[in-house]
């Protein structure tokens, strides 16, 4: 199963199964990872599942849809070139060893 | 003296969120979250998109996990319910007997499916659905469905009748208006989406009211209509809107109308007790009268506006409401409030199934309604936070960069 890594803000680091097929979002619902708020579920109507991925890494996640870019224009802290709603970031065997930051807030 | 205690009656999406944001603001006190299902709070919108359609399961509907609550030091109390308010007091009682004291209380009762006074409404294969038991019990009927009626064609009513018909199933959907979710949308997306589910092979029937519903044995079997039809149905579905949860409100002596009402803090009649979510009936300004909205952005706001003041930031409800409904292929978008415009426009092309109608009452910009245009909905988000300044003009001239004219506004 990939094992992907949250950095919170502050540095601390949580390391996640993230089973394949179940989103970086969900998963940390799940495993009550602070700092993923996930208002709508997954629907990509919010913007408050927000996570900057380790930039070197981004070829490793699925492209961004329309949709997706679109909502990122409400990330509440920075949107960068590596921000990605995290509920889109579907696990593949790929992600295995992914990390991702988390922002300083999500709304 | 001791910290002080709030109570929230209610555990779906609003409560949760009051429950958190009041752990997020710093609140010291207690907090208690009482709902009445026997399950963790759960999300509703999957219950007729994808968790009836058997893409998710029960895993990927709470909110939070078991442990998140002792983490935050939420008293949840679930599969019990309130019997009674004491407000001379300021306790309240459980149906199991269990008491609390509170110094303030917030009523996040939701709503419940209206019921269809009709006979036969009793029958066994009728059902509705709001609740994850509601879901469950829908999924595994429309399993073994061949012929549903779907009675009420609003956003659940249609929703599910796009899931029923990719199951497979000969789905009748029977509305009494001529105008499917035409409670929420403005005309043209209506019609869009009555001529999407036609082609998708439902048989619609507008203007067209139930006048029992048949059934053999116990089990249902049809349904009459009042223009003589019988539909035959081995699933019935009843969603023709909901009733606010309001009893104990009302029992309380707090103002009732259509909901529970408050004030723009979501106060009610009684300055100890607030009132949020789909029980909640505020003033706006996205609107020309009060309104009660059922949604998640409605319920997740308001717990938050009404955490900020109870951790002593107090500040009027004043979101833009969005909606959302997944049909089929098809993703609705709506921002702000369109019932009573009085003048659209079309942006895009209904045809590429690719639009959005831009509804305005005079020359003032109150909604937009976007269907796969996920651009022009966020573009209404940020329109619709403060003053627009779009005549329906520039809004239905596609060669005009809505985004670039939202960042030109103040504030946004």
């Amino acid at each position: 199963m990939p094992k992907v890594t949250y950095v919170h803000p502050d540095g601390a680091r949580e390391v996640l199964d993230v089973p394949l097929g179940t989103s970086v979002m969900r998963a940390a619902i799940v495993n009550g990872v602070d700092g993923i708020v996930a208002e709508c579920g997954g629907e990509m109507m919010c913007a408050t599942c927000h996570v900057y991925v380790e930039p070197d890494q981004l070829d490793r996640t699925p492209p961004q849809s329309d949709d997706e870019k679109a909502m990122l224009e409400f990330t509440a802290s920075e949107r960068k070139p590596n921000s990605r709603l995290s509920c889109q970031l579907v696990a593949t065997a790929e992600f295995d060893g992914l990390v991702v930051y988390l922002p300083e807030t999500q709304v | 003296m001791p910290a002080p205690v709030v109570a929230i009656i209610g555990a779906g999406q609003a409560g949760f969120q009051a429950a958190a944001s009041l752990r997020d603001t710093g609140f010291a006190g207690r907090v208690v979250l009482i709902g009445d299902e026997p399950v963790l709070p759960y999300q509703r919108p999957p219950l007729s998109k994808s968790y009836l359609a058997g893409q998710s399961g029960p895993d990927d509907l709470w909110l939070r996990p078991a442990e998140f609550y002792a983490k935050q030091q939420i008293d949840l109390v679930y599969g019990d319910a309130v019997a009674a308010i004491d407000r001379g007091q300021r306790r309240l009682r459980l149906t199991s007997g269990i008491e609390f004291s509170w110094d303030h209380l917030v009523l996040a009762t939701g709503a419940g499916c209206r019921p269809l006074a009709v006979p036969g409404a009793e029958l066994d294969g009728v059902l509705a659905l709001r609740t994850l038991a509601d879901a469950d019990a829908l999924r595994q009927r429309l399993n073994e469905a061949r012929e549903v009626v779907v009675v009420g064609a609003g956003f659940i009513g249609l929703e599910f009748a796009a899931v029923a018909l990719a199951s497979g199933a000969i789905v009748h959907i029977v509305e009494v208006t001529r105008q499917p979710m035409g409670r929420v949308v403005s005309e043209p997306v209506s019609r869009f989406f009555t001529n999407a589910h036609i082609g998708w092979g439902a048989e619609v029937a507008l203007g067209t009211g139930v006048v029992r519903i048949l059934g053999a044995g116990g089990r249902v079997n049809g349904v009459e209509t009042n223009d003589g039809r019988r539909l035959p149905a081995d699933l019935v579905l009843i969603c023709i809107g909901v009733i606010p949860n309001a009893e104990l409100a009302r029992g309380a002596g707090l103002a009732v109308d259509d909901g529970i009402v408050v004030d723009e803090y979501l106060v009610t009649s009684d300055p100890a007790i607030s009132a949020i979510g789909d029980c909640a009936n505020f003033p706006t300004s996205f609107a020309p009268v009060r309104v009660r909205l059922e949604s998640v952005q409605n319920a997740v706001d308001q717990g938050r506006c009404v955490a900020d003041r109870l951790a002593g930031r107090p500040a009027p409800y004043g979101k833009v409401p969005w909606f959302w409904s997944d049909q089929g292929d098809l993703k609705l978008q709506i921002a702000g409030i369109t019932i009573g415009h009085d003048t659209s426009v079309l942006r895009g092309d209904p045809a590429e199934r690719n639009f959005s109608v831009f509804c305005f009452r005079g020359r003032q910009l109150v909604g937009v309604e976007s269907v796969n245009r996920t651009a022009d909905h966020v573009v209404a988000r940020r329109l619709l936070a403060g003053d627009p300044q779009l005549s329906p003009e520039l809004a239905a001239d596609e060669s005009y960069d809505l985004r670039s004219h939202a960042r030109r506004l103040p504030g946004r």
